[in-house]
This record gives C-alpha cells, sequence and structure tokens, in this order.
C-alpha cells in the first residue's frame, strides 16, 4: 500500500485499527455473518409426531445434523405452535418485557435453525442487548479466568488461580502447552483456586479423553471442550458425531462433573465446511444439537474465531446474535470476549459492552489473569493489565460484570497461601518440590518470567503418573489436611461434595463461597423490565464502587491545605484611591488562609510575589486586597478595578484563576481572563502583573505564558470543585474588603 | 417436594463425608461420587421446568453411574466416526440394555447406529452388515 499523501490520514494509517483486515462479504467462500442466500427458509413438517421436512429439506435428505436436530431437539409439542407465529412477532417477544423467559424459552424450543436465524435477523443490537438482558438463564451475572503461564509453572499456576478466584471469576480455565503437564496444571489450578476463594469452578482444556480422566479423578469440576460443528463435514473433521458428544454429555453428568459444549459462528467456513451457508444459521444448527445433547449449556460468540465475524461487515452483531439464541433455547451462555478480537482498545471494548452491558452467565468465555505473553490460549482479548479498566466500567455504569475490586495485599497473601498450599500437597504426594523462593516469586510475580526455573522433565514424569496412577482428589484433600491447610482441605471436599450434590449439573450453575448452587434453577432471571431483575444494589454496589484508587474528598484537597507557613495580614479596610498608579490585587476569602497553594501546587506566597513584582516592573504599585463577600472570580476582578486609583484590577481565587478588570466593564466582562489555572505558572503571573500595569498605562499587553496540559482538567476536576467548596465556605456576605500584607515576621 | 437429601453412590449419607472420616479410612474415594437417585431427582427438575433434552442426558447418565470409568470412555471412542460397524454399535446397543440396566442410553446408540448407517459413519469394513 501506498504510503498516504495527507497528513492526517498518514497518522490515521499508524493507528492500531488499521491493523486490523475487513473483507466484503461472499456467501460462496462462506463469508456471511447473517443472511446468506444460501440460507435455507424456515418450515417444519410434522406427521404422526414425526419430522419429516425441515427448513426445506426432507427428512430422506436429512445429513446428521439435521437428523439430530428432528430427533433429539426439537420440541415437537410446540413446533407446529411456534413455527406458525411469524419470525418478526418473535423477534418482538425476545425484547417485550411482558412477555417472561419461560414463554420464551418454551416457544423457542419448537423453533428450527432457519426460524431461529430468521428471528435473530429482526433485531439491532441494542434490542439483543435487552433481550439477552431478559434471556440469560442465571440471574447473577458471572465471569470465567483463564489461568495458564508459559513455563508451565505450577506454582504460579496456582496463584495465578487464587487471584482469579478472589477477583470474583466463578470459573477458571486452565490448558497445558505441552500435553503431559494436564493432570499436573489441573491440580494447581484446583488448589490455587480455592486457596482464593472457595467454590470457584474449575477446568484444563485438553484433548477429550485426557479430559474425561482429570474429571473422574476429581481434578476438574468442569468441562467446556466439547466442541460441535453446524454441517456434517465439518463434524468429521472434528472425529465425531452429535451422538458421539451426546454420549460424553451424559458420562460426565454420571460423575456429578458440569459439561459446556462449545461453538461459534465462522468455524465451519474455516475448515471448509460451510455449505455457503451463513454462520448465524450455521451456529443455530450447533445450538440445537447442543440443546439436543442434553447439554446445560455453550460457550459461543464465536470464541477463538472471532477475527473471521470481525471482518465483515455486521459481523459483531452476528456473535451478539448467537449469544442470544443460545440463551432463547435455555442455554447457559458463556458468550466469547476470549479470543483477541482487534488491534484496536476502542473497538474491543465497544465490542465487549454487548455482552457486559445486559451481562450474561459467563461475560467472557475466558479473561486473562496474566500478562498476554503467559496466555496459553493464543494471547487472550483481555489481560492482566486490562483488568482496572473492567473494574472502573463497571463503576462508571453501575453494571456488574462479575468482578470485584481487591487490593494488593489482600492479592498477595492469597497468592502466597496458594503457593504455600501446593508445596504441601507435592511434597506429601511425592511430585518434584516447591521451594520456599518459588513461593516467594509466585506471590509477587508479574509474569513467568520472574519465576525460578523447574526441572522439566521431572515435572513432566511427575504430571504423567498424576494422570496414570491412582491418586486423585481425595489424595490431595488428605495432603492438604496433612501439610496443615486444614480449612483447604475442607473447601476442596466440599467441592466435591458438591458434586454428589448434583446441583451444579442445573443450568447455568456457579457455587457460591458458601457452596450454594446459583443456577437458573435456584436463582432465576426474573428481569421483567425497569424495577426487576438483578442489578448491583447495596453491599455488592458499594464493593464495586470501592475502586482502591478512589480516595475520600478530604485527601484530594491536602496537598492545597497544607501549611505554606505563609500568612496574610489584615490591615484596614480597603477603601477606593484616586492614586493612578494604583494597581488592586483581589483575592479570594480563602487566599493564603485555609488554602495555601493553587491547583496547580504553586504557593500562594510565590504567585503573589510573581503578580506584585510584574506590576512594579511596569513602574505601577500593587495593592492587596481581601475580598470576603464573594469567591466568584468575576467579582472579585469587579472589585479590585472599583477600589483601583488607575481603574485596573485583578481578581484572584484561591485556586489561581485570575483575570484584569476595568472599573466600568460590567461585572462578567473583563479585559483578559485566564481560566486555566493549572496552566498557570509562575512566570504566567508575572506577566499578567505586567499586563494589569500596560492597561493602566493604556499600552498594549503582552501574550501571558502558559503550559498547555489537555489532561489537567481530567486530574484536577475534583480538586478544583473542593478548592472551590472551600474559598466558597470562607465568605462572609456583608464582610468588606480589606487590606491585606504578607507577614514577613 | 420433600425429598430424601441425596446420598453418595455407595449409599452414605453426604455429611459423612468429612475430612476426618476420609483420614480415618472410613469413607472410600468411591464416596466422592454421585448418585443415580440424585441424576433421576436432576432429571425430574429439569423435566418439570420444561428442560427435556437435559432430562433426557441425566437419566441416561443416572444409567452410566453403573458403568465404570474405564468402560466410559472406551464407549466413547465406539460412537466416534467409521469405529464401529452397524453390527456392532447394535450389539452395544443391547449390552447396555441388557447387562447394565441402561435402556435409555441403548436406545440413544440404536439410534446413532441408524444414523451411522444412513449417513456413511459406520467402519468401512462394516458398513451396511
Amino acid at each position: 500500500m501506498t504510503e498516504p499523501a495527507s497528513g492526517r490520514f498518514r497518522s490515521r494509517a499508524a493507528r492500531p485499527i488499521a491493523r486490523d483486515r475487513f473483507v466484503h462479504p461472499d456467501a460462496s467462500l462462506g463469508l456471511c455473518v447473517m443472511g446468506s442466500p444460501n440460507d435455507p427458509t424456515p418450515s417444519l413438517t410434522l406427521v404422526g409426531g414425526r419430522v419429516v421436512e425441515m427448513d426445506g429439506r426432507e427428512a430422506e435428505d436429512f445429513d446428521v445434523v439435521d437428523r439430530f436436530i428432528a430427533t433429539e431437539a426439537l420440541d415437537l409439542e410446540v413446533a407446529a405452535e411456534a413455527m406458525a407465529i411469524p419470525s418478526l412477532d418473535l423477534a418482538r417477544m425476545l425484547v417485550d418485557i411482558h412477555v417472561g423467559r419461560e414463554e420464551i424459552v418454551r416457544l423457542f424450543g419448537g423453533l428450527t435453525p432457519a426460524k431461529l436465524a430468521d428471528v435473530a435477523g429482526h433485531l439491532d443490537v441494542l434490542e439483543m442487548m435487552m433481550a439477552l438482558r431478559k434471556m440469560r438463564g442465571r440471574r447473577t451475572p458471572g465471569n470465567q479466568a483463564h489461568v495458564t503461564n508459559w513455563k508451565e509453572n505450577p506454582v504460579l499456576l496456582a496463584a495465578d488461580a487464587a487471584e482469579a478466584a478472589l477477583r470474583g471469576f466463578d470459573e477458571a480455565e486452565t490448558t497445558v502447552r505441552v500435553a503431559p503437564m494436564a493432570a499436573m496444571n489441573a491440580m494447581a489450578l484446583l488448589v490455587g483456586s480455592q486457596a482464593g476463594r472457595p467454590g470457584v469452578l474449575t477446568q484444563c482444556a485438553v484433548e477429550e479423553g485426557v479430559n474425561l480422566r482429570l474429571g473422574l479423578k476429581g481434578l476438574t469440576s468442569y468441562a467446556e471442550t466439547l466442541s460441535v460443528y453446524g454441517t456434517a463435514g465439518a463434524f468429521r473433521d472434528g472425529d465425531d458425531t452429535p451422538w458421539s458428544k451426546g454420549f460424553l454429555a451424559s458420562a460426565y453428568a454420571s460423575r456429578g462433573i458440569k459439561i459446556r459444549f462449545t461453538s461459534g459462528g465462522g468455524s465451519e467456513a474455516l475448515m471448509g465446511h460451510d455449505e455457503g451457508k451463513s454462520m448465524l444459521y450455521l451456529e443455530a444448527r450447533c445450538l440445537l444439537m447442543v440443546k439436543g445433547a442434553g447439554s446445560q449449556g455453550v460457550q459461543n460468540g464465536s470464541i477463538s474465531c472471532i477475527a473471521l465475524p470481525m471482518a465483515l461487515p455486521g459481523g459483531v452483531r452476528g456473535v451478539l446474535a448467537e449469544n442470544l439464541l443460545a440463551c432463547a433455547l435455555g442455554l447457559e451462555c458463556a458468550s466469547g470476549n476470549d479470543a483477541m478480537a482487534s488491534h484496536s482498545e476502542m473497538r474491543k471494548a465497544a465490542k465487549l459492552m454487548l455482552q457486559f452491558l445486559p451481562g450474561t452467565d459467563f461475560v467472557t468465555s475466558g479473561q486473562s489473569v496474566m500478562p498476554r505473553r503467559d496466555n496459553m490460549f493464543g494471547g487472550g482479548n483481555f489481560d492482566a493489565d486490562d483488568l482496572d479498566d473492567w473494574l472502573v466500567l463497571q463503576r462508571d455504569m453501575q453494571v456488574d460484570a462479575g468482578l470485584v475490586p481487591v487490593r494488593e495485599v489482600e492479592v498477595i497473601e492469597v497468592r502466597n497461601r496458594a503457593a504455600r498450599a501446593l508445596q504441601a500437597v507435592f511434597a506429601h504426594l511425592g511430585l518434584p518440590l516447591i521451594t520456599d523462593a518459588e513461593i516467594e516469586a509466585a506471590a509477587l510475580a508479574h509474569s513467568s518470567d520472574d519465576m525460578p526455573d523447574r526441572d522439566l522433565v521431572a515435572d513432566l514424569a511427575a504430571s504423567t503418573a498424576l494422570l496414570n496412577g491412582p491418586h486423585g482428589v481425595a489424595d490431595v484433600i488428605l495432603a492438604l489436611d496433612a501439610g496443615g491447610f486444614s480449612g483447604l482441605a475442607e473447601h476442596l471436599l466440599r467441592l466435591q461434595r458438591a458434586r454428589v450434590e448434583g446441583d451444579t449439573l442445573q443450568p447455568s450453575a456457579v457455587l457460591d463461597e458458601e457452596f450454594r448452587v446459583l443456577s437458573a434453577f435456584t436463582d432465576p432471571n426474573d428481569y421483567r423490565g425497569p424495577g426487576t431483575g438483578y442489578r448491583p444494589e447495596g453491599a455488592t454496589w458499594d464493593r464495586i464502587a470501592d475502586l482502591p484508587q478512589a480516595k475520600q474528598p478530604s485527601e484530594m484537597l491536602s496537598r492545597s491545605t497544607d501549611d505554606t507557613g505563609f500568612r496574610l495580614l489584615d490591615g484596614r479596610p480597603a477603601l477606593s484611591s484616586s492614586d493612578p498608579s494604583d494597581v488592586v490585587v483581589a483575592l479570594g476569602p480563602a487566599f493564603g488562609a485555609r488554602l495555601g497553594r493553587t491547583i496547580g501546587e504553586l504557593s500562594h506566597q510565590d504567585v503573589l510575589a510573581a503578580l506584585t513584582r510584574g506590576i512594579r516592573e511596569e513602574g505601577l504599585t500593587p495593592r492587596l486586597v481581601r475580598v470576603r463577600a464573594t469567591a466568584d472570580c468575576g467579582a472579585l476582578g469587579h472589585e479590585a478595578s472599583r477600589l483601583a486609583g488607575s481603574a485596573i484590577g485583578i481578581g484572584l481565587q484561591s485556586k489561581g484563576t485570575a483575570v484584569i478588570h476595568r472599573h466600568g466593564l460590567a461585572p462578567l466582562d473583563n479585559l483578559e481572563l485566564f481560566s486555566q489555572a493549572p496552566a498557570l505558572t509562575v512566570d504566567s503571573y508575572a506577566a499578567i502583573g505586567r499586563n494589569a500595569a500596560r492597561h493602566a498605562k493604556g499600552e498594549p499587553p503582552s501574550p501571558v505564558p502558559v503550559r498547555v496540559d489537555n489532561m489537567a482538567r481530567l486530574r484536577l476536576i475534583v480538586p478544583t470543585l473542593l478548592m472551590h467548596k472551600a474559598e466558597l465556605a470562607a465568605v462572609l456576605p456583608d464582610a468588606p474588603p480589606m487590606e491585606v500584607a504578607p507577614d514577613h515576621g | 417436594m420433600a425429598e430424601d437429601p441425596p446420598r453418595t453412590r455407595s449409599g452414605r449419607p453426604l455429611e459423612d463425608v468429612t475430612v476426618e472420616a476420609l483420614r480415618a479410612g472410613t469413607v472410600a474415594p468411591s464416596d466422592l461420587a454421585i448418585h443415580a437417585e440424585t441424576l433421576l431427582r436432576q432429571a425430574r427438575i429439569a423435566e418439570e421446568r420444561g428442560y427435556r433434552q437435559l432430562a433426557r442426558n441425566y437419566r441416561r447418565a443416572a444409567e452410566l453411574t453403573r458403568i465404570p470409568d474405564a468402560m466410559l470412555a472406551g464407549i466413547y471412542d465406539r460412537l466416534r466416526p467409521r469405529r464401529s460397524s452397524y453390527v456392532e454399535l447394535l450389539t452395544l446397543a443391547q449390552e447396555m440394555a441388557a447387562l447394565h440396566d441402561a435402556p435409555e442410553t441403548g436406545a440413544y446408540i440404536r439410534a446413532a447406529a441408524e444414523a451411522y448407517r444412513d449417513e456413511g459413519l459406520l467402519r468401512s469394513d462394516g458398513a451396511g452388515s
């Protein structure tokens, strides 16, 4: 590409967004998010309680996906009723606060994939967000963490898992860089997470067979590796069938393990098996398979394929539609936002808001608590550096997107505890020892670069033996107990008991810190418009609002009220002068008294010295007057000019705002106004003094030098308000102005 | 709905499963497994709320509590594409029903066998047999 000729185009070409790639749609290549010309028209024919035709295809022409949907997924009792409702009406029901979630789930169970896609096509993103808010299964929104590191250091994994748990994540997912590390990683995640916050569910994403074995050993408490695809071809390449996935779902459930399937727009196109259909239509097929297999939920929203819909028009809308359809089918939804979506922070945040604001069961399918380089899920869309942004956004919008503010001291403490607990487990089970140096490093590490190297060969061998050997979660519990971590042993046991109790198998289930199940059944989303549903209030809202970096107002004023040792002595009441060399400087009521510095942190002493020096340099005589009846800058200037023999006065507020006024001008008019107090330096005040004197002499003023800082207002707006309040508090309404002089005694 | 509190697969009340009992060896790791009755209860809860597919899954899961760990992975593998012949799948279905008291799982596998036969997902040397 040639360099743009225009300077502004060149500047924009260097912005992060310029590195994103965009492509025009071409349905024949699968490059179509919603509404492909090849998508079928919705239809369903039932004969004798069996599907004989669906979405324009006769039963004898069904592929494996159609067949599974027709026999396992569709609720045939409601299908005739539901399919007869126009798609537009169904779309309106999704948004209508008078139609409850249960009624939508009931009707949508009878819709074919083409009908589902057609309904979504009638909604814009705002409507989808409204609908998502109502259709989310669990009342309380949640979030999932990704916890990995490049060195596969188990101590750091445990510490990061603890931090993730403390920060409010309901689930934590790890994976492997090297396959045999699965068992050790899963164990580190389990122990660490419970040290951070009891009840967090954990998983280790690995090959399906190993995944199941980790679950059977009790080293994980959920699984979400069960991927489905919307075409028979893609399924075949994935070496599975809807029935094999469905069996796996039952197998996990038979051991009390929560599962969630994975699907997402774009995967079929990337595998070359899109059949020219839109991503959303294929995703609707996936969702019906997920439901048909008896999975309680799904992670979707394009997941690792997100860059593909993001390259296409309407891509972000299509991804939101996926989340919404999942919820409308009664499925738990972990709504994506996990894989890198853009080079642009603005674009990533904007996309995130579509799930963040309505709230979903899991706003992300995995948010890194580590720096990007340690994320073994391909880098991650958001990482450790973004956590504070997330917390601020929650506070800005009064939205609970699953995280809570934490203090550094608490974080270090739980990281340390997790690492020490894992040390005890390793020692007890004869795994390669964890040193105290590793524990210290893990508690404070920024990334795995800060971790001492471990013997990788020994760790690999130990992890392999752990997977293949007899040890399971009971041994971990006993090891914790023996190592002096009896509380943590109890938490791990409670987690196992939750598996026996079975309530975590309900849709959208998570455990709170008391191991109570919050699910679509025990904590059902009851949103029905304003005044209903979940919103952060009371203690939850107080906690979200309590950012560590938020200060008490008194703390923000402290610098201005520092005692600088400077005092102004009151003299006689100030009277009008007839001396033509008399230039009056009228000070605000708190100047040099309650307040000692300007908003730009210049001491009042220095400011006055500069102003009076400037006036004298032009041969005139400054006179300092304290005005007590007003704190308004214009009024100060007006009063100064009234008293001044030269008819020129300077009004000066304590925060440093200054005005040059001539007697006879209207109070809010002026000769020169210096409203940006943070931009003024001592030299600026000297120049203001000189200019006032030049006005008095009838000479032209010179430009006053100022420091340009466009962010000053951002930083200083609260102190500005507080200083003005302090000045106002010093006002004595009827008190006359007094002459004052610096106390040099 | 007054129901008995969940028991472990070995029939033990859940409150017996404590760290002390684990330490004393009076409960075994197998006591940390879900009971078929509990899964059937979850199936009923799901069914009552209209989650019929979820309920079916949990009824199959209740049946699979009777299948040892090692066998589960094997069955999954036989259901993957082109791993089994039609007859093998039908035999598996029958075994599930007859030998393991798992009729719903058996029916599910039989449905898979028929789908695989029609969709070319059987092991090639066993296709159509």
